[in-house]
């Protein structure tokens, strides 16, 4: 217990030096939606049954839009290697949270590790896509300024905790052709969903009441 | 104390300024005679500080005598270790013991962030787009969506971290990650409908505007059944904890589903497996699959409960709340005995589909250690499990069944007893265990 006290002072230490820093370097950091500084087209042009709405522009898409899904078709251009994630690493400051070595944390250990069943946590190398990294490195870091790495810089460090965890070589580049085509090691353990889901279909454990 | 002098003096200052102008208005403190008579007699106190201050008339403030609070994530934990609040995810637990009825305070209804903080939204600068596999992306401001047709409905939301648990002290430990309210929104399908969804299509994602961005992915027969895009809570505005402007609200469905502070949605053709669905909900054990979808029936005794007291023997009504996400509640059972027998409760009250039930049954406590429970049927005839029986499902001892992350045993659903003490008191009443039960709320 004490141990985690200590973490989330160090953590919570870490996060408001960062904040400061980044006051400093850019005002106050925006931690919600991207704005969208495009003039806004007029509204009521959509063309549903409503004539609700109006269609975004291109750029509203490219910035909104960050899902990447399974496959990685949305991965966009750019690329990186371990070598140059694990500069990226330093850089942006990764090691205030996940340590030196990204193993240390405080927040979760990015390499190795083995899921354990009183964690809900599971570690990187056991996610069946390795898109789903960079969706997440992508969309959620650095904490203290999510959203803020360039796709370069995603692709990077995708790479470095790739090859740390031993499913790449270090000199592997990874984009948005590559990504896609690694074979996690554990792919095999997820199952998708069989049954599309219809209404009054819930699964679990369901008790007949009247045997 | 400060709150409310500050709460004075600017009340004071506002009277000042509001007399100069009109002089109609009473000095500050100064109430009507038969109601200063009323407070005396009542044993209330002749302060009105806070009942006629100006902010508390504008927007209505509980007495100072009612002070029934969240708690914080981690302050009741059975080791009794401090609270640990982080700044950047305060989440809390509803005091479901405290409360009675079937709608919960939005101010007390429980919260979790995913990782991230509670952003601060402008809704006039808040868009919602929906796009991906549609003919016709559309991006919605917020004064458009209100003008699309909208209903209100009754929901349950849960995270899946609510659980029944013999080291719980009080109904909020083990079952306070759930509230219930009226939600007000645009159906989802009518959105959809708006955009024109695609032939092939089978998922949407819904995807917040918090720092992390949180997403899940929803099976499109899903959202053209019942799923809201909702705005308002309670018969007002969404709170910032709980999506302000604008959330989904994915009835019976597991927490991560409702996605808070919703700025897009993109029609997909298989779930996305975003970082809530992956590295958290992503197990080799196909009961555990990301996509579990809804809740069984699931119920709790909130009176007599864990932490409160019965004052003597006699007559008492014991109370509390059953839900399901498979529909409504057909019948809840109590026992008084431990569960050898049940009778059943009374439902007579709103039984709504995939909301809170509230449950009574007059009981005569003789003064004996007794343990109290209740299970749920719901109308699809599917009955709350006993701890056994979900044992056995899961082929767990009970040990392995307490230290199991909550998100590795799917839908914890299985049932929570109380027991009253000889001295009136209500403590935990399933058996002891002498491991530290896992808390998922511990690793997120």
């Amino acid at each position: 217990m004490r141990r985690r006290w200590s973490v989330l002072a160090a953590l919570a230490a870490a996060l408001w030096l960062g904040a400061l820093a980044d006051a400093q370097r850019a005002g106050t950091p925006d931690r919600t939606a991207p704005v969208l500084r495009d003039p806004e087209p007029a509204a009521g042009t959509g063309r549903g049954p409503n004539g609700i709405g109006r269609p975004p522009t291109a750029r509203e898409v490219a910035q909104m839009d960050i899902s990447i899904g399974p496959d990685g078709a949305e991965l966009p251009p750019g690329s990186g290697t371990a070598t140059q994630g694990a500069l990226v690493f330093t850089q942006r400051a990764c090691s205030t949270c996940h340590g030196p070595t990204a193993k240390e944390g405080p927040a979760n250990e990015l390499i190795g590790g083995a899921p354990s069943p009183s964690s809900s946590y599971f570690p990187i190398v056991y996610w069946p896509y390795a898109t789903m990294i960079w969706d997440f490195i992508h969309r959620a870091m650095p904490y203290d300024r999510p959203g803020r790495l360039t796709a370069d810089e995603a692709y990077a460090l995708t790479a470095f905790l790739l090859f740390r965890n031993g499913v790449i070589q270090e000199d592997d580049v990874m984009d948005a052709k590559s990504l896609p085509k690694v074979q996690m090691p554990h792919r095999d353990k997820y199952k998708p969903p069989v049954e599309p889901w219809k209404p009054g279909t819930a699964k679990g454990l369901f008790i007949k009441a009247t045997p | 104390m400060k709150t409310k002098v500050t709460d004075r003096r600017r009340f004071l200052q506002r009277s000042a300024a509001i007399a100069g102008g009109l002089a109609v208005v009473p000095a500050a403190g100064t109430i009507p005679a038969d109601d200063a008579t009323l407070l005396a007699q009542t044993g209330g106190s002749p302060s009105t500080d806070d009942m006629n201050s100006m902010d508390a008339v504008l927007y209505g403030r509980r007495s100072r005598f009612a002070n029934v609070v969240r708690r914080i994530e981690g302050s009741s934990s059975p080791d009794g270790s401090p609270p640990r609040p982080s700044p950047y995810r305060p989440s809390a637990r509803t005091p479901v013991g405290d409360l009675t009825g079937i709608i919960t305070p939005s101010s007390l209804h429980f919260t979790t962030q995913h990782l991230y903080g509670i952003p601060d939204i402008d809704p006039a600068s808040h868009r919602l787009m929906i796009h991906g596999m549609v003919d016709r992306p559309l991006v919605f401001t917020m004064d458009e969506l209100k003008r699309l047709p909208f209903v209100s409905r009754v929901y349950f939301i849960e995270c899946i971290g609510n659980r029944p648990n013999p080291q719980g002290r009080s109904a909020s430990d083990t079952h306070g990650r759930m509230g219930c309210s009226e939600w007000t929104g645009v159906p989802l399908s009518v959105l959809l409908n708006e955009v024109g969804v695609k032939n092939g299509a089978k998922w949407i994602v819904g995807e917040g505007a918090d720092g992390g961005r949180h997403g899940k992915s929803v099976p499109l027969p899903k959202a053209m059944d019942d799923v809201l895009v909702a705005y308002a809570q309670n018969g007002e505005a969404t709170r910032p904890d709980h999506g302000f402007p604008l959330r989904l609200v994915v009835p019976g469905m597991e927490g991560i589903y409702q996605v808070k502070w919703l700025r897009r949605i993109k029609v997909v053709d298989q779930p996305y497996l975003t970082y809530q669905e992956s590295s958290r909900f992503l197990h080799d054990d196909a009961r555990t699959q990301p996509n579990s979808y809804e809740f069984g029936p699931k119920s709790v005794i909130t009176y007599p409960s864990g932490t409160q007291r019965l004052g003597g023997r006699g007559s008492y009504v014991i109370s509390g709340l059953a839900w399901s996400g498979g529909g409504a509640i057909r019948k809840v059972e109590v026992s008084t005995d431990g569960g050898k027998t049940y009778q059943a409760a009374d439902i007579s009250g709103p039984a709504m589909p995939r909301a809170f039930t509230r449950f009574h049954l007059p009981w005569r406590w003789d003064g004996s250690e007794t343990i109290i429970q209740s299970r749920a049927i719901d109308e699809k005839d599917s009955r709350q499990p006993s701890e056994e029986e979900f044992m056995k499902y899961w082929g767990m001892t009970r040990q392995q069944l307490y230290r199991a992350s909550n998100t590795r045993l799917g839908h914890c659903n299985w049932i929570q007893a109380w027991k009253v003490n000889t001295n009136g008191d209500v403590t935990n009443g399933l058996p002891p265990i002498n491991v530290v039960v896992t808390d998922v709320h511990e690793h997120a």
